[in-house]
């Protein structure tokens, strides 16, 4: 027993970061129809960025980390909204999934061809030794990864429902015509909402480094990983996002332990074609209304 | 002879006389252009014209493609492998075709996309059937008794006889009544139903033939290879036909062709840089996206424009534009 | 039996009563108004009949058949053509494209369509129409290039290229010119006095009165009034919906 509480605590700290990717994919599409398949390369970039302030550059942890994440805001938020996007969301939805594809190709090559195709090992931000909670063992590391995204999604969800701007975005989210009717700039807010994803898949990239390794090909596992979680757990609720990424990371975990390789694939479909089956919009997924 | 069918003949003649002069690994690529040619005018007919999202057209090319393989090991002949895959594909095209009437834009793509996954775990896990991550090798390419199109050159021209088949088919198609209930659905739907188009008969339909064309695509795939697995059909692949359809110029009837072209050959071209083709091809796609969204298919309009005078655009069905 | 028959029909959004228990009569051939002030429930009422909603309760008859519910593709092969309010058309296809589609489903099966490619009847037709509303020549346009009176015209014309035998107009006047407006006053009269049966729903009160016979008014999703233009002139009731106390 005490062997499945420890797995699903694994599973819970892998999934939370699983969760940070598929809530920034999720709110990419809520508020600007975006169906970022550059998001797993979204995480990756970061990776890298923290392996240069941290181990090449050897800056101190926290100067490390807000280095991070503003390289992330300002390349993968402003840059990409103002150069990719505005110009083409007035196109339709396609031309932009087909502008982030070759994003991701070429974020990832380029890392490839500029840096290094190998794997580059990455300190561990938190310890890997056992603390004892009573029968069950957990590193701090596993730990750690939960408090951290826990803190970050909690303040993602204080700014959604408690600031201005955040009642903004839902408002945009729901109607966007009425959203801009209302005097909303919409615009703006799509902005906000790149920046966001930029700043939670940094975060995701940092707790996440020390377990994958950094290397130019993890973002297609991840982005998949988002995907798929955003898809099981609800594509238009952030908590549907947030229950994705945890099933993901829990189911993961488990398979791999108690389930041989043969039918782990086996039981992530069972569990894509129940959800498709019975509730296409997700576990937690709000079934949207469509015209007769 | 009319102009247009001049150029066709002509064209098809160049496409005879690649055979004799092209190398190997050039009729390899040409070759491949042709296949993925017929899947994405499959694609094409489904979301460019019926304005359907469908993340899943590898998993279709599976069924042509495993078809072929499976039936070939038992001695069955290619053709009917392909009709076999076909069918497959139609079948699960109109299977698919079902939640297309019900759910909007994107949870059709999440559904697609789904079966797609779910289509490669299948096939990747049943290796009884399908030889499981391992897949099937020494796919039998077809022999008509004494006939065999065993030779690269040979195959080649089977391929190009089978994509002219599609072509000629897929233009039929689009120039009947159905390609314009077809536009019709995708410029406006609610307009259509009350004018009397049947949405679910038009959107079942666009499934079902794009997957069907997307079975002959991978049942010529599988003989061209020479063997197949579970990792040619995932979703990378169903993305990478997306980026056929919308470069090339969705709903567009030279789009297919224009994005195949383009998909398939240009990283040959640009492989010469050194490992930056990579990067070169995808800000490549960045750029095309940012300055041509409506595809690479507007370079072709402006060059027929200014080579010819402009004759008012047909009326009829005739022009599926 | 009446052409038309709206028995008690009904239409909830949630908690929102649109139409409450409207009831009325159509007869063959026969020119009928609907008025009323805005949010009244008139075009949901044409939606129900043409099967773009589904009413929440009641009946819609059609010659003699129950049609409650059906899809707006049964409906149009019934006989029953609309326009709309706001202009709908398929705007990257050409003028004759457009009527085409207007003709094309209304016989024969799925297959035959695909098999079956004469069309020179329906671009006959097509052509034919066009000139009766005054807009030929335009036939090799795309539909998003024509003026708004002409896409006014155009809608008119898909609502009658499958000659159905009952037509339904959603403000045909809406945004209209003087000048088109006596046009378009003058085929709906004439294709009346060839048989066709019209409802028209109208702002325009000009219009109105002296198109039609007899007028039904709608108020907050209810029928409030009926009879002849001058009955509804005066009538109070109808006063009051539009200009309140």
């Amino acid at each position: 027993m005490t062997d499945l509480i420890q797995l699903c605590l694994a599973g819970v700290s892998i999934g939370a970061i699983y969760a940070m990717a598929a809530i920034g994919f999720v709110l990419l599409w809520q508020t600007s129809n975006t169906i970022n398949f550059a998001q797993g390369e979204f995480v990756v970039l970061p990776a890298f960025a923290m392996v240069l302030f941290f181990v090449i550059f050897r800056f101190p942890f926290a100067v490390a980390m807000l280095a991070t994440v503003l390289v992330s805001t300002l390349l993968l938020g402003f840059g990409v909204k103002e150069l990719l996007v505005s110009r083409l969301l007035k196109m339709g939805v396609l031309p932009l999934v087909i502008a982030t594809i070759g994003l991701s190709l070429l974020i990832r090559y380029s890392l490839q061809q500029f840096w290094t195709p190998l794997a580059l090992p990455f300190p561990a931000v938190f310890s890997r030794d056992p603390i004892r909670l009573g029968t069950i063992v957990v590193s701090l590391e596993e730990v750690g990864n939960i408090v951290f995204a826990a803190v970050a999604i909690g303040a993602l969800q204080l700014f959604i429902t408690r600031t201005k701007l955040g009642w903004a975005m839902q408002a945009v989210a729901q109607n966007r015509t009425l959203a801009s009717v209302l005097g909303i700039n919409v615009s703006r807010l799509v902005t906000v909402t790149f920046v966001l994803n930029a700043a939670l898949t940094a975060i995701a990239a940092i707790l996440i480094a020390p377990i994958y390794l950094v290397k130019y090909d993890i973002g297609v596992g991840l982005g998949l990983k988002a995907f798929y979680a955003a898809i099981i757990g609800g594509f238009n609720q952030i908590r549907g996002a947030l229950l994705g990424g945890l099933l993901v990371g829990v189911v993961e975990t488990l398979s791999a332990a108690y389930i041989s390789s043969h039918f782990r694939d086996a039981f992530a479909l069972v569990i894509l074609i129940a959800v498709l089956l019975l509730k296409p919009e997700g576990i937690w997924g709000v079934k949207e209304e469509w015209s007769s | 002879m009319t102009r247009g069918r001049l150029s066709l003949v002509a064209l098809l003649a160049l496409a005879v006389a690649l055979s004799l002069v092209l190398d190997q690994y050039k009729l390899y690529v040409v070759s491949l252009t042709l296949v993925y040619v017929i899947l994405a005018i499959g694609l094409n007919l489904t979301l460019g014209y019926a304005g359907q999202i469908s993340l899943c057209h590898a998993a279709f090319m599976s069924f042509g493609s495993y078809a072929v393989a499976i039936l070939g090991q038992r001695g069955v002949a290619f053709e009917v492998g392909l009709v076999v895959g076909v069918a497959i594909a139609f079948a699960w095209g109109l299977v698919l075709g079902f939640p297309a009437l019900k759910v909007k834009h994107h949870y059709l793509a999440m559904v697609t996309l789904g079966f797609n996954i779910i289509v490669f775990l299948v096939l990747r896990n049943w290796e009884s059937l399908t030889g499981g991550s391992f897949g099937i090798s020494n796919v039998a390419r077809p022999a008509w008794g004494p006939i065999s199109f065993k030779s690269d050159r040979a195959f080649y021209l089977y391929i190009l006889a089978w994509a002219a088949i599609v072509v000629a088919s897929a233009y039929w198609i689009l120039t009947s009544r159905w390609g314009r209930a077809f536009r019709a659905i995708r410029e406006n739907e609610m307009r259509a139903e009350v004018v009397g188009v049947n949405i679910m008969n038009y959107k079942l339909m666009a499934f079902a033939i794009g997957a069907a064309y997307a079975g002959m695509g991978g049942a010529l795939f599988a003989p061209l290879l020479g063997y197949i697995d579970p990792g040619a059909f995932t979703l990378d692949r169903s993305i990478q036909f997306l980026m056929m359809v919308v470069l090339g110029g969705l709903g567009r009837f030279e789009g297919p062709v224009i994005g195949a072209l383009v998909v398939t050959v240009l990283p040959e071209v640009l492989r010469g840089s050194e490992g930056l083709y990579l990067i070169i091809y995808a800000l490549a796609v960045i750029l095309m996206m940012l300055f041509m969204p409506k595809g690479l298919v507007t370079l072709w309009d402006l060059a027929w424009r200014s080579s010819r005078s402009t004759t008012s655009p047909s009326t009829s069905s005739a022009s599926p534009r | 039996m009446a052409f038309l028959e709206i028995d008690n029909l009904s239409k909830h959004f949630f908690r929102l009563s649109a139409l409450n228990r409207v009831s009325l009569g159509v007869e063959p051939g026969e020119l009928l108004g609907i008025i009323g002030p805005n949010g009244s429930g008139k075009t949901t009422l044409f939606n129900c009949i043409t099967g773009v909603l589904s009413p929440s309760d009641g009946q819609v008859r059609f010659r003699g058949e129950d049609i409650t519910g059906r899809s707006a593709d049964a409906v149009y092969r019934r006989g029953i053509a609309r326009t709309f309010q706001l202009i709908q058309l398929f705007p990257e296809m050409t003028v004759m494209e457009n009527l085409l589609v207007a003709a094309q489903e209304k016989k024969g099966t799925l297959l035959s369509r695909l098999l079956h490619r004469e069309e020179a009847e329906a671009t006959a037709r097509a052509v034919a129409l066009l000139e009766f509303l005054g807009i030929a020549g335009l036939t090799a346009n795309l539909a998003s290039n024509l003026s708004y009176g002409q896409q006014k015209l155009l809608d008119f014309g898909m609502a009658l290229m499958s000659d159905p035998q009952l037509i339904l107009l959603d403000e045909p006047m809406a945004g209209v010119n003087p000048t088109m407006i006596k046009n378009l006053v003058g085929h709906i009269l004439e294709l009346n006095a060839r048989g066709y049966t019209f409802v028209v729903i109208e702002h325009n009160m000009e219009v109105v009165m002296s198109l039609c016979r007899r007028i039904v008014v709608l108020s907050q999703g209810e029928r409030i009034a009926e009879g002849t233009p001058a009955e509804i002139a005066d009538n109070p009731l109808v006063l009051d919906a539009y200009f309140g106390r």
